[in-house]
């Protein structure tokens, strides 16, 4: 069920799968290499919840719209409903689990949505803090409506998004005023 | 799991994927970023029986400039966005990247997938229509190539015969006297517009020798309105030039109304984005992107 030792199938080899069949896919997730046994159809989410066990990457609409399941592949934030998960063959994936420091510490965006009540039900909150990682790695200053506009792939159903706006607003302050990279 | 079966299929060439092509066709279908493909086929709005996933053949990943750009179908939005040689030879495409879906979905969708969708509301086959962009198609039988104003035939329907690739798209030299915009209201950044326009004025000596007026979301397919494009010919870009070129669309187009907008509705905001765009073109005239 979870993982093989089967050998993977590099993606530059050409391959056909019957619906019924599986293919050897290797991915890297938050640093472990997966060797992992796949159905076609199964998406990169299902994956990554039921057969790799990190459950932090939430589904919430599976077609695309809320952005809850919002994983880094090759450092690009992507939909992880939205990727067939043998696309994923030799992708290096990181997922909410990932995003902690090494001594289990916050992330220094978790840690201001942490102290800006940014989670209510925290359903949304992975996918969240996934665009938020990548939005401030590539605009360490965004403005307030730049941060509204980048966020609104992701859907919430609690805050009313004022507080994670807010946290968002304080992990720039706390990253720009060196309190962590 | 929300997927309905198929049998897959990850060709690492050109040619691998047009034998597939031809031996599945009608019931195959190409799957290069996948937002379109798999939002269909979760919401079970499509189920084909063998999908030939394009993303290992490395030669359709590239942006080739020559008298214009290429851009090859495994191109992703948010290389498109990135991309200087973009920016410079197709700055409308530039232009229309930020409004493509959300970041998440630039990361994974392709620019021409998106034009192989042929989404009537969606920003790039206006682009095409608006650039005068030409397909590269291939099959097992040849290759072909068709104008972007014979390509989109109509509510997600092109030129695209089953056993055929879009692989890639090309886009002519942009005129330095030429400026450009993309302009669109949506409900929300990131959906799909209620009505949107591509367009671009060539101003080489202070009045406009070309015009082009490409509206989205108006219709099954994107629709250029010529006769607001012949009136701006020889005007200066002014103001007043672009306020009657509005008034001009508002007499020729005629949107369709749905539950997003009706087609008034629609016919007032093409009024409002065609005095708002050529307004922001103008003022990118030989401005770098």
């Amino acid at each position: 069920m979870s993982s093989s030792s089967s050998s993977q199938s590099p993606a530059s080899r050409s391959v056909s799968v019957d619906p019924d069949a599986t293919l050897d896919v290797s991915v890297t997730i938050n640093g472990d290499t997966h060797q992992l046994v796949i159905e076609p159809r199964r998406s990169l989410a299902d994956v990554i919840r039921e057969d790799v066990g990190l459950t932090g990457t939430h589904l919430g609409c599976e077609h695309g719209v809320c952005g809850a399941c919002t994983v880094m592949v090759n450092g690009e934030p992507s939909r992880a409903c939205l990727m067939l998960a043998v696309q994923a063959d030799g992708a290096d994936i990181t997922t909410i689990e990932g995003l902690a420091n090494d001594d289990g510490s916050m992330h220094p965006i978790q840690q201001a949505m942490h102290e800006a009540m940014s989670f209510q039900c925290a359903f949304c909150s992975p996918g969240f803090l996934m665009s938020t990682v990548a939005l401030l790695r590539d605009n360490p200053s965004p403005s307030t409506d730049e941060i509204r506009e980048e966020l609104s792939g992701n859907l919430c159903r609690c805050t009313g998004y004022q507080s994670i706006v807010d946290g968002v607003e304080t992990a720039v302050s706390l990253i720009n005023s060196g309190g962590a990279a | 799991m929300k997927n309905p079966p198929f049998t897959y299929h990850r060709p690492t060439t050109v040619d691998e994927a047009l034998a597939l092509l031809a031996e599945f066709g009608d019931d195959g279908k190409v799957l290069a970023g996948g937002q379109s493909l798999l939002p269909v086929m979760a919401l079970r709005l499509g189920s084909p029986e063998h999908i030939i996933d394009i993303g290992s053949i490395d030669e359709l990943a590239t942006i080739t400039v020559g008298d214009g750009v290429t851009i090859g179908a495994m191109v992703r939005h948010a290389e498109a966005e990135k991309s200087a040689d973009i920016a410079s030879q197709a700055p409308l495409i530039a232009a229309a990247m930020p409004y493509v879906g959300h970041r998440a979905i630039r990361s994974r969708g392709t620019v021409v997938g998106s034009i192989a969708h042929a989404d009537g509301a969606a920003e790039m086959p206006a682009v095409c229509l608006a650039t005068g962009a030409t397909m590269s198609i291939a099959s097992a039988d040849g290759t072909r190539e068709v104008a972007a104003a014979d390509f989109f035939q109509g509510f997600f329907t092109t030129a695209l015969e089953a056993n055929e690739l879009l692989t890639a798209v090309h886009f002519p030299a942009w005129s330095p006297t030429a400026g450009g915009s993309v302009v669109e209201i949506a409900r929300r950044h990131g959906d799909y517009a209620m009505c949107g326009l591509a367009c671009s004025i060539d101003v080489p000596n202070g009045t406009i020798t070309e015009a082009a007026l490409s509206f989205f979301s108006v219709a099954g397919q994107p629709i250029r309105v010529a006769e607001a494009e012949q009136a701006l010919i020889g005007k200066p870009a002014t103001e007043s030039s672009f306020a009657d070129a509005a008034t001009v669309v508002a007499e020729h187009l005629d949107p369709t109304g749905d539950i997003h907008a009706t087609a008034n509705y629609r016919r007032q905001l093409a009024t409002v984005l065609t005095r708002r765009g050529l307004a922001e073109a103008a003022s990118r005239i030989g401005v770098p992107a």
